[in-house]
């Protein structure tokens, strides 16, 4: 099961799509279900921006990506791995080693330094932290000063503006270079300004790391400065509740 | 380790309400563990107010007569111990030594009891306990009284003073002695038991006070109305020399002169307020004696001897069943507090799931940051079951050191107040079984958010609901 870089899980081969879905079905309960996507395809090395109304499945659709979510059908491929076939923790150890989420807001623990709450993942994931170039504290740094948070380090998030703490969320993602960066509406909070602000920041940061980025929205204007878009509803076969 | 780590701040930096959540649960445990202490002292100090003695001998009655009014100073004799019976078993072979107790007498409805040297040197109390004097001496002398401890704190009596007995139990005298003015010589340590509530002096003083006395009355004629309300109750000696108007059964037990054996109606039988005998001042009468063996192994057949006494129908019982027997019966207090107990740990552990609840519950978002940074059950179990359970057993901890620090602290201030010793003890089982089950709800109680955490989606609390 192992490979040479000591991951259980299959190596992301140039060819390997970053996320690829087929015939999946996902439902909350039985008989209403939230996503029939019959194939989505994210590449590698790419930044996708994904798009649809609220309540269209975005943040359901990421959760399976992610593998907190199980699908009841179909096969959910996150780089080269099957999730459908793995349990829940090697679920968890995929995400914690190999991906970085990053919420709508509230993304930090509150009594976590930014410091700390940048360095969380990689404390937790063995694996995560062998990923890291140099040590913890001068990968973090360099990363915190592409976010332009490198002063904000020894701050709790209470001490934070919304911009900021998706800075910190975004470096905590990026921290330990993650294969797979996946992204819920991180900019709904921020105002226009702020927005661009961080849109290139992220960019940036995952060119740097060499991340593939999916990046969910329901506001179409950000969709020109991403690889591709794609359309949820376009893709979901399933009914959208009301 | 990360987990404790985490677990560590996290409460640090609810500080304030984890406090509060450890001072609830460390009251609710105190509240049981204190009354639990305050029930075993109860019953320690009940079933210790006579300790050592192997046997109370009476006139044939109730039992817990018997023990009332030997034991507890409550109610009257039933009747009197002739002179030669008590001698008979004071120097039987299986009695090591005796304590007459001549009862009937008052001083300001204080008990006098007439007994002996014996009094002093062989009662027990507590586990053993001897008494000892506080002051001053023994009463040798005819005219020497001693006090017990509440009875010279309520009086201020000293040595020294002079005190007129009244005859009868009423708190003002119906008839006092006027005649033979007693002296204290002693004030006997506080004892926490009712020989704290009662005057002690010799059986000669007992016999000269009522020098004279036939019938219930001084030899002149009374001044008072006989039959008096203060002498309803505790009518021993101020029993009407008047027959009362009722059947001749009851005529004839309202006899002036006490006759002993067959006259004596048999235990269970009598009237409780049929007890207007009298001494008969011819010779030293008591109304009952406690005595210990010279072998334990000599109780029973001793007790049967006495029961089965031919000159006399006496009784004798064991104070310790007695006692334990009494508790029983006046057991709906110990019941009470048991009820009182449970509705404790009830309200106890229900505060405690709230608060632990509430605490848990506001940090679902967190534990879904947790879970999308590859956090795994077993780390959110950890997290909440590691804090859930440390507050639960810090409030136990704490909760216990309350109880035993309040105890060691108050415990003579406890004593010397309502005369209740409370023991420091080990923890009893009900005790063990609250504690066990509010720290395991404590872990317990973790596992229910941590499920709920792990089973909810990345939803949870993050974003609004669309
Ligand atoms: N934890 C949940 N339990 C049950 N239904 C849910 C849950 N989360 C989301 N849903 C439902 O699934 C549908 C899709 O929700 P979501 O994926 O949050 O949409 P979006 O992120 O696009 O707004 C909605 O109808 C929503 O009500
Ligand atoms: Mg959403």
């Amino acid at each position: 099961m192992t490979n040479a870089e000591g991951s259980e899980f299959a190596p992301d081969g140039a060819l390997t799509p970053a996320v690829e879905l087929r015939q999946l079905r996902f439902g909350y309960r039985p008989g209403t279900p939230v996503l029939q996507v019959d194939s989505l395809v994210v590449p590698a090395g790419e930044s996708v921006f994904l798009h649809g109304p609220s309540g269209s499945g975005k943040t359901t659709l990421l959760g399976i990506i992610a593998g907190v979510l199980k699908a009841d059908r179909g096969e959910a491929l996150v780089l080269g791995n099957d999730l459908t076939r793995l349990g829940g923790s090697d679920r968890d150890h995929l995400r914690g080693e190999r991906l970085g989420y990053i919420f709508q807001m509230f993304n930090l623990i509150p009594y976590l330094s930014a410091f700390d709450n940048i360095t969380l993942p990689c404390r937790m994931n063995s694996r995560r932290m062998k990923r890291l170039d140099g040590s913890l504290d001068v990968e973090t740094r360099a990363l915190a000063r592409t976010l332009e948070i490198e002063s904000l380090l020894g701050a709790r998030p209470g001490e934070l503006s919304v911009g900021q703490q998706q800075r910190v969320a975004a470096a905590r993602a990026l921290l330990g270079r993650p294969d797979l960066v996946v992204a819920d509406e991180p900019t709904s909070a921020l105002d226009a300004d702020r927005r661009e602000a961080f849109l290139g920041l992220l960019f940036e940061s995952c060119r740097e790391a060499g991340a593939t980025l999916l990046f969910v929205s329901h506001d179409r204007s950000l969709e020109s400065r991403f690889d591709r878009a794609l359309s949820l509803p376009d893709v979901n076969r399933a009914p959208v509740a009301a | 380790m990360l987990t404790l780590d985490l677990a560590r701040r996290s409460l640090r930096n609810r500080l304030l309400p984890s406090i509060l959540t450890v001072l609830s649960i460390a009251f609710s445990v105190a509240l049981l563990v204190g009354i639990e202490n305050i029930r075993n002292g109860l019953r320690a100090s009940f079933t210790g107010t006579i300790s050592g003695t192997d046997l109370i001998v009476g006139p044939q009655a109730g039992s817990i007569q018997l023990l009332l009014y030997s034991v507890f100073g409550m109610g009257s004799p039933t009747g009197n111990i002739s002179a030669e019976a008590y001698e008979h078993f004071q120097n039987h072979p299986a009695v090591a030594w005796t304590i007459p107790y001549a009862l009937g007498d008052s001083h300001r409805g204080y008990r006098v009891i007439g007994t002996t040297e014996d009094f002093y040197e062989h009662f027990r109390y507590r586990g053993g306990t001897p008494l000892a004097l506080a002051q001053g001496d023994r009463a040798r002398d005819a005219m020497d009284v001693v006090l017990g401890s509440e009875v010279a704190e309520r009086l201020e009596y000293a040595p020294g003073d002079q005190i007129v007995v009244t005859h009868g139990m009423g708190a003002a005298g119906i008839m006092d002695h006027d005649d033979t003015p007693f002296e204290v010589v002693g004030i006997l340590e506080r004892t926490g038991t009712p020989v704290d509530r009662a005057l002690y002096m010799t059986l000669e003083g007992i016999d000269a006070m009522h020098e004279g006395w036939e019938g219930g009355v001084p030899p002149a004629p009374p001044s008072f109305a006989p039959g008096g309300e203060g002498a309803a109750e505790d009518d021993y000696y101020a029993a009407p020399p008047t027959p009362p108007v009722e059947t001749d059964e009851h005529e004839r037990d309202h006899g002036h002169e006490h006759q002993h054996g067959e006259t004596q109606t048999p235990a269970g039988a009598q009237d409780p307020s049929l007890h207007a005998h009298d001494h008969d001042h011819g010779g030293t009468q008591i109304t009952s004696f406690f005595l210990g063996t010279t072998s334990r192994f000599e109780m029973l057949s001793l007790q049967r001897e006495i029961n089965e006494y031919r000159d006399e129908p006496l009784m004798a019982i064991a104070p310790g069943i007695a006692l334990a027997e009494m508790w029983r019966s006046v057991g709906y207090a110990e019941d009470g507090l048991k009820i009182v107990s449970f509705f404790v740990v009830i309200v106890g552990l229900l505060g405690m799931l709230v608060s632990l609840y509430t605490a848990l519950d506001a940090r679902r978002r967190e534990m879904a940051i947790f879970r999308a940074l590859g956090a795994g059950p077993r780390r959110i179990i950890g997290l909440l079951v590691v804090e859930s359970g440390f507050l639960a057993l810090m409030g136990a901890v704490i909760g216990v050191a309350l109880v035993y620090g309040s105890i060691f602290f108050f415990q003579g201030t406890v004593e010397a107040r309502f005369g209740l010793l409370i023991p420091i003890r080990p923890l009893g089982s009900l005790e063990w079984l609250y504690l066990g089950s509010v720290v395991a709800a404590g872990f317990v109680l973790g596992l229910i958010p941590a499920a709920k955490a792990y089973r909810n989606t990345l939803t949870d609390g993050l974003s609004p609901r669309s």
